[in-house]
């Protein structure tokens, strides 16, 4: 593990939802900082700082991770999906994102990318969760419009979508 | 839908802002970049409840390469005026302290820098010199007379009383046949939107105006206070708010201190600063609800029947009183008979200020306090006289054939068929088998429960009745206060195309796919078509004191408002195209894009054709319709009065129906509460989209259910906050929030243009107060604090606990401990090292620069991590009971800017054979932010310091051989 100094710039390097990207930054940067503010990546949100809230949640080499909870210096050379990541071309939304517009499930969509990025990888990994696999996921995460009724409502509808279509 | 008879309003539209929000391009505040050059702020705040601020020492901050200045109390009053404050009476109201700090978390001084790290450096080398206060928290307690006064202008903390009287009360609790009584506190909570606050300001000297960018949610009436606390006319402050904000709940109206603060830095600075709110600094000191203490009695009739209500109100604003408090005192002035029809009235409403945060909008707004004290009363007059809490609930709801209704205190009750309501709640939410549950559940020993509610809401706030405050003869001399302005903007460009706009100022409700349904409809075009801007730039768009998103007014009042708006459009485009169609005005028709003669689709135009047609062609029309087609329309409505000479207040325009009933189970062993059934009633008048109110309910139950089980602003007796994280203050997550059943009664208001009334708070105001009747139903409590937290309920399961063996005083965090070591050297080599400065420093951790002033008086600079707050403290040590080389008291105080505290240790020296044993018992007090946000990890980290002082002592006394001579030694053998 290279040694870095504590009141220097260093390159960082990563893969951001397919694309390599690069920066700099002191070793003490947050990735939340680093992705909204150095490559201006504003998907990810910061609502707490200290790993509560879930809302900066992305996909570190596939496993989630709370980006204010990490260091920029700590991602280099990994891949990073965050939720600019998540719609298969421009104008268009996932099976996922397309079920939180169906059933309400975001109001002001400031935890909304977090819980995105949890879903993602959960329903990748477990394509059968059931309801109550789902809100243990979710627990992970706040929500303070919703209730969370209609996030429930989408996953489940999600979930069982991207079952037919892997069976299609 | 494509037919064009059908119409959008009242249909589940996916909503247009949600593409942007679901692919991370939603534009909140802090994704809308700065201009070059700006500066970042950070804000040093103050660990103490209450204390006097001795001095400020900034030098090592100052000479911080990156520091552009650095701003105290002192600083920001010399450029600056007070918040102006709602009641009258002589006290001021900072956004910075000024001489004294009143509450945990108040700005001290702030850093502006050439970005936020180098900002929280400078914070880290800021020392400033408090002189503790007693502090006061309580309500009751702060109107003692020996109670610590917070503002000395006044005396004591008691900032405002009123008392009213509406009928006779006196004459109908001397005839009551029954007077049932209710104490209760409500306690303090917050809705914590996820995006904190944030502020961009700008000052241009050369025409002494602001430009500020801000997640402010209005109402706009604090654009006032803010123009003239930076001492500019309101033409030269320019407000303008992100297009996207990610929620408040009326908590963004408390950003408007820092706005003051942030534009005063900016203009300090000569360069834009910007900030933003972390979740520490939101969870400390944004903005609360309110907490309040009731006294509510009732007088009774044999029958059930309530004709009286004596009302005692202690509302706790906080260290300040900041606009529009105590406006969440009477929010409900109007409605304080709840959904009943009981005609006469006393109130007697007390505001008190205490060390804790300043108070303001939170959705419910004077709601769940109310409420919490009203249908628990209900629950109790239905116990003492008898009967069921239902058959209580309907002797006294408000009769159908009565409405409109106007209350004793003076609300109009528009609409609402309240019986029917709550009958189609019992048969749909299935009530019958909710009781078979119940008396199942009991049969098998649980504590199963069942609570009832019946609420009005109110929404669209008049802007009068805060003035309720004020005597008639002060609010004559003010002049009258009423109304609730509404506008909208709807304009045709050249190509024909709408766009709408609206100072509403939405945190993710939905603005712009309704208010496109709403112009659709008049207009005959697709939602899809239609443009809508919600956020707001007062230097350029129409606003006035109500614009924002508060008191649930935007169905009512905003959506209605785009409907007058896009009628008048109309108006005008049918003039246009008569003539062309040859028919009369009247008979042309707006449908499917196009206008065309009734009865006839073939005569038509395209819309856009018509709509573009006074830009591009002005002289082919008559003079009053050549201009291009803009539309602004303003909508406030007259029932919305001024108080009268009575008090008598219409203090909302809409009043919608909730009747909730729910079934609770408390786990006999746990105390935890699960929500079994919830059944909510609305009757929020016409639905403009399904989806969006139903999203507004199971939000609003939420937030209630976290107010009922979990969450409390807590402070300890000296001030210190208890709940400074997410880790301490509960919100409720998937796992705790059942979704609940919700059924409809629609009642158009007559008073709104499109029958809508408020659904957004309802939730908020009946189900803390519904769960908690199920709770003492289930356990058979006469008393209920919220939240209903396990360990609460655990004494009425198991058995008062005993008491804790002591408090710390002043309700400090008590740390005590004891422990013993043995160290290979003799007493007097331990002793010497104890009195040595020098080896001091060595063992304790993390000591650097002890000083001996004196023979038994040390300081020294400790760095300390405890938990996840590591900071530094200024340590002053003490020896006494100096007795050697056998015992010594050690004592100390520490202070940073993380915490403080105080501690005595007794330290004896034992001889055991050459070696000593080393006894120590310690006791110490913890505040301040350490306290709050590492509380629970204090006690370990004690510990683990303690312990790493006592191995050093050993170390430094006998040093241990080798590891290796170590290792041989435990097998046995010798190097």
């Amino acid at each position: 593990m290279p040694r870095l100094s504590a009141t220097q710039r260093h390159s960082i390097r990563f893969t951001l939802n397919g694309t390599p990207v690069q920066g700099e930054a002191e070793p003490r940067m947050l990735l939340t900082d680093f992705l909204r503010h150095v490559l201006g990546a504003t998907g990810t949100h910061v609502g707490c700082e200290h790993g509560v809230c879930g809302a900066c949640t992305v996909q570190v080499d596939g496993a989630l991770a709370r980006a204010c909870l990490t260091l920029a210096v700590q991602v280099q050379g990994c891949e990073i999906r965050t939720v600019e990541g998540l719609a298969p071309a421009p104008g268009r939304l996932s099976i996922l994102q397309e079920a939180f517009r169906r059933h309400h499930a975001l109001q002001c969509g400031f935890c909304t990318a977090g819980i995105l990025m949890s879903l993602d990888a959960f329903l990748r990994a477990q394509p059968d969760a059931d309801e109550a696999a789902l809100r243990d996921l979710l627990s992970g995460h706040l929500c303070r419009c919703t209730g969370y009724a209609p996030i429930i409502a989408a996953a489940l509808d999600a979930a069982a979508r991207l079952r037919e279509t892997a069976h299609a | 839908m494509d037919s064009p008879g059908d119409k959008w309003v009242g249909q589940s539209l996916p909503r247009f802002e949600d593409a942007a929000l679901l692919t991370g391009r939603g534009r909140y505040f802090d994704d809308c970049g700065t201009p070059p050059g700006t500066l970042h702020a950070a804000i040093l705040r103050s660990p103490h409840g209450h204390a006097r601020i001795e001095g400020i020492e900034t030098a090592a901050a100052r000479a911080l390469p990156g520091v552009a200045a650095i701003l105290t109390g002192e600083d920001i009053r010399a450029t600056t005026t007070s918040l102006v404050v709602g009641v009258k009476a002589p006290m001021e109201c900072w956004p910075i302290a000024v001489e004294r700090v009143r509450y945990v978390g108040e700005p001290v001084v702030v850093v502006v820098a050439t970005d936020r790290y180098v900002a929280e450096d400078a914070l880290d080398l800021i020392e400033v010199r408090y002189a503790p206060l007693p502090a006061v928290t309580d309500p009751v307690a702060a109107l003692a007379p020996a109670a610590p006064v917070l503002h000395d202008g006044l005396k004591g903390n008691l900032a405002s009383e009123r008392r009213f009287r509406y009928g006779d009360p006196e004459a109908a609790f001397a005839a009551a046949a029954h007077r049932v009584r209710i104490d209760v506190a409500y306690p303090r909570s917050a809705c914590t939107p996820i995006e904190c606050y944030g502020v961009l300001a700008e000052y241009d000297p050369g025409e002494d105006s602001y430009d500020v960018f801000a997640n402010f949610q209005g109402p706009f009436s604090i654009h006032a206070v803010i123009a003239r606390a930076l001492r500019v006319p309101g033409n030269r402050l320019r407000l303008r708010t992100p297009p996207d904000s990610g929620g408040s709940f009326g908590v963004k109206q408390g950003v408007f201190p820092y706005i003051v603060l942030i534009a005063a830095a900016a203009k300090a600075c000569g360069r834009p600063v910007k900030w933003v709110e972390d979740r520490l600094e939101h969870l400390a000191a944004s903005s609360v609800a309110t907490n309040r203490v009731t006294r509510l009695e009732a007088a009774v009739t044999a029958d059930g029947i309530i004709t009286a209500l004596d009302w005692d109100q202690l509302e706790d604003c906080g260290a300040q009183l900041r606009a529009p408090e105590p406006a969440t005192l009477y929010r409900m002035h109007g409605n304080m008979t709840g959904a009943y029809a009981i005609r006469n009235v006393a109130i007697r409403n007390r505001v008190v200020l205490t060390n804790k945060a300043p108070t303001g909008l939170n959705r419910g707004f004077g709601g769940p306090q109310v409420y919490f004290a009203l249908e628990r009363l209900v629950q109790r007059i239905a116990i003492t006289l008898g009967l069921h809490p239902l058959d209580v609930i309907r002797l006294n709801l408000v009769p159908t054939a009565a409405m409109p209704y106007r209350t004793a205190s003076g609300a109009l009750l528009d609409s609402g068929d309240y019986a029917t309501a709550l009958e189609t709640a019992l048969r749909d939410g299935r009530h019958d088998e909710l009781l078979r549950r119940r008396d199942a559940a009991r049969a098998q020993g649980r504590h199963y429960g069942i609570g009832y509610t019946a609420v009005v809401e109110p929404s669209v706030s008049n802007m009068g009745y805060i003035t309720a405050v004020l005597t008639p003869a002060e609010r004559k001399r003010a002049g009258p206060k009423n109304g609730a302005q509404a506008t909208a903007t709807i304009q045709c460009d050249a190509v024909g195309s709408v766009s709408v706009h609206v100072a509403s100022v939405p945190q993710g409700q939905g603005h712009r796919t309704v208010l496109a349904q709403v112009v659709a409809d008049e207009l005959g075009l697709r939602p899809q078509d239609i443009r809508v801007v919600t956020d707001i730039d007062t230097a350029k768009d129409a606003w006035s004191i109500a614009s924002g998103n508060y008191a649930s007014r935007f169905a009512p009042a905003v959506a209605g408002v785009a409907r007058i708006a896009a009628q008048q459009l109309r108006a005008r485009l049918t003039r246009i195209a008569a003539p062309l169609l040859n028919v009369p005005p009247e008979d042309v028709v707006l449908a499917g894009g196009k206008l065309h003669a009734s009865g006839n689709a073939d005569n038509a135009l395209p819309f856009a054709r018509v709509a573009s047609s006074p830009h591009w062609a002005p002289g082919t029309l008559p003079a009053e319709d050549s201009a291009p087609l803009r539309e602004t329309a303003w909508w406030t409505p007259p029932e919305l009065t001024a108080p009268n000479e009575s008090d008598e207040v219409n203090s909302s325009l809409c009043h919608g129906f909730i009747f909730d009933f729910c079934g609770v189970e408390v786990d006999r062993i746990t105390g935890e509460t699960r929500i079994d059934h919830y059944v909510t009633m609305h009757d929020c008048g016409t639905v403009l989209h399904p989806g969006m109110v139903a999203g507004q309910v199971t939000g609003g139950f939420a937030h209630a259910l976290g107010a009922a089980l979990y969450e409390a602003h807590s402070y300890a007796d000296d001030g210190s906050l208890q709940t400074g994280t997410f880790a301490d203050y509960l919100v409720p997550t998937a796992m705790e929030v059942p979704a609940p059943i919700i059924l409809h009664h629609e009642s158009p208001s007559p008073f709104t243009p499109l029958g809508a009334k408020g659904v957004g708070e309802g939730n908020c105001m009946s189900t803390p107060v519904c769960i908690a009747n199920a709770v003492a139903d289930a356990l058979g409590l006469h008393d209920v604090t919220l939240p209903l937290l396990p360990a609460t309920l655990a004494a009425h399961l198991h058995g008062a606990e005993p008491n804790a063996p002591a408090a710390a005083p002043k309700g400090e965090r008590l740390l005590r401990g004891e422990g013993q070591a043995r160290v290979n050297a003799p007493r007097e080599q331990l002793w010497a090292l104890l009195l040595d400065p020098d080896a001091l420093m060595a063992i304790v951790p993390g000591a650097h620069g002890i000083q001996r002033t004196s023979p038994t008086d040390y300081t020294a600079e400790v760095t300390l991590g405890i938990g996840p707050v590591k900071g530094r403290y200024r340590v002053a040590l003490a020896l006494s009971d100096l007795d050697e080389p056998n015992a010594l008291t050690l004592s100390g105080n520490a202070a940073g800017a993380l915490g403080f505290g105080q501690g005595r240790g007794q330290v004896t020296l034992t001889d055991a054979n050459g070696a000593t044993i080393i006894a120590y018992r310690y006791e110490a007090a913890v505040g301040g932010k350490v306290a709050s946000i590492a509380g629970r990890l204090l006690d370990g980290a004690t510990r683990v310091v303690i312990s790493q002082f006592f191995a050093a002592l050993a170390r430094q006394a006998a040093p241990q051989a080798p590891w290796w001579q170590r290792l041989l030694q435990r097998l046995g053998l010798r190097a």
